[in-house]
């Protein structure tokens, strides 16, 4: 099955329609689907719910479905100090479900495993957890989460062979595992498409068997905060 | 005198122990790092990181590589890398000994608030829930008042909590207080401060 497409526009191809869910890998800029996002943009498909960590920054990466309005929802750890973000929610025309970091993340890990909810002591006594079932184990309290499975996930990696066993770079690999997992159907990004064999399988970590379909591009990589020290 | 930013940060360091996994979280509790001495200790960083190094010599900042903050970072040696859901497995599962976070308010009973004002400032929880619910213990580092003078150590957090009778100890400007049964103990204070001056600017149960 070919799974190498030519371009982020043709690899979304028949994928995108107006409501749906997408999940999407990244945090903060670092390994964000740049390609994938700008194919969106472009496709103009509307009132988008986005399970991604952050939205981007004012005008890159999942910012500029931002200024274009085409999010309904998101649902994020973090606005941080994305003031478009933080204005479309305060002014009530963007709907944000916040989830902490580490729930949004196991969210969308069980949804790629078969696993339709699961218990966390993460938000319990907060609003987190209103209206969500609470349940003790050994004394303790925990809330119920559900797992999130996205119509679609666009994420990143570094390295991909032609069946999209994948390999990510440092700290940009974060939430593309967990995202790539829970799509229906996952589209990712790369900055270098190889021939199967290239990759030492024991160093995949994302198995292509989560991976629909593959593009390779040039990335901008933007740095969110840059932070240096001097020089010996 | 009460402490600055970085006299918190040394006093918040004389907390970590050799060998510790341990979660800063931004603003002041960076600085706890400049003051590990020969201490080992390894940072974790949520975003996917096991032994966070030092800031980049400019020039070889690393748009793969970043801290939870957002800002460039450098590897170590020990270094481990892995993906969102692990991190949080690990600050979940309790692996993580201690976690030094910032606060808006802090309760009498533990209660810590940090992620939003409601109707002026979203931040987010960003990990912290997660963090405060998970680690083995909850340090918190601010001042103790905020900009207008009024307390940040309540009875009760007015704000949305990040989690409940969570932290275990405040480091503040003007000294140390632990959470205990009833209240809040007075551990230290910073050199120069009594604890009139603690006590006044203190609006939570002080217990003995």
């Amino acid at each position: 099955m070919k799974k190498v497409y030519g371009s982020a526009g043709e690899a979304l191809e028949g994928l995108l329609q107006d409501g749906m869910l997408i999940a999407a890998g990244g945090f903060g800029l670092c390994g964000i689907p740049e390609l994938l996002i700008d194919a969106i943009v472009e496709s103009g498909v509307k009132d988008l719910t986005i399970a991604s960590n952050n939205c981007g920054v004012d005008g890159f990466g999942l910012g500029k479905l931002l200024d274009t309005k085409q999010i309904k929802k998101m649902m994020s750890s973090y606005v941080g100090e994305n003031a478009e973000f933080m204005r479309q929610y305060l002014s009530g025309e963007l709907d944000l479900e916040f989830n902490p970091q580490g729930t949004l993340a196991e969210r969308m890990r069980a949804g790629g495993a078969g696993i339709p909810g699961f218990y966390t002591k993460t938000g319990v006594g907060t609003v987190v957890a209103e209206g969500k079932e609470i349940k003790e184990f050994d004394g303790q309290d925990y809330v119920l989460e559900r797992a999130i499975v996205a119509d679609v996930s666009i994420v990143k990696a570094w390295k991909a062979d032609t069946t999209g066993n994948a390999i990510f770079r440092k700290t940009a690999r974060n939430f593309n595992p967990p995202a790539a997992m829970c799509g229906k159907i996952c589209v990712m990004e790369v900055e270098e498409i190889v021939e199967p064999g290239t990759l030492d399988p024991d160093h995949i970590h994302l198995p292509g068997i989560y991976v629909h379909r593959l593009i390779q591009g040039e990335h901008e990589k933007r740095i969110e905060q840059r932070t240096t020290r001097p020089a010996a | 005198m009460p402490w600055d930013r970085n006299q918190m940060a040394a006093r918040a360091a004389q907390e970590l122990e050799d060998g510790m996994y341990v979660n800063l979280g931004i603003g002041i509790p960076t600085l706890v790092a400049n003051y590990t001495g020969d201490k080992d200790i390894t940072l974790q960083s949520e975003n996917g990181m096991l032994g966070m190094g030092p800031f980049p010599i400019e020039g070889t900042e690393d748009p793969d590589l970043i801290n939870a903050g957002k800002q460039t970072i450098t590897e170590l040696p020990k270094t481990s890398y892995f993906d969102s859901a692990t991190s949080f497995g690990m600050i979940r599962g309790g692996k993580i000994a201690a976690a030094i976070l910032g606060a808006m308010e802090v309760s009498e009973n533990g209660d810590l608030a940090n992620w939003m004002i409601p109707g002026k400032l979203v931040k987010g929880m960003g990990g912290a829930m997660d963090l405060v619910a998970g680690v083995g213990k909850v340090i918190v580092v601010m001042d103790h008042t905020n900009k207008h003078g009024e307390s940040k150590v309540l009875k009760e957090c007015t704000l949305p909590l990040t989690g409940k009778a969570v932290v275990n100890r405040i480091i503040s400007n003007l000294g140390v207080l632990d959470v205990v049964e009833g209240g809040l103990k007075i551990v230290e204070l910073a050199e120069g401060v009594t604890e009139e001056e603690l006590r006044a600017a203190t609006q939570a149960t002080l217990v003995n």
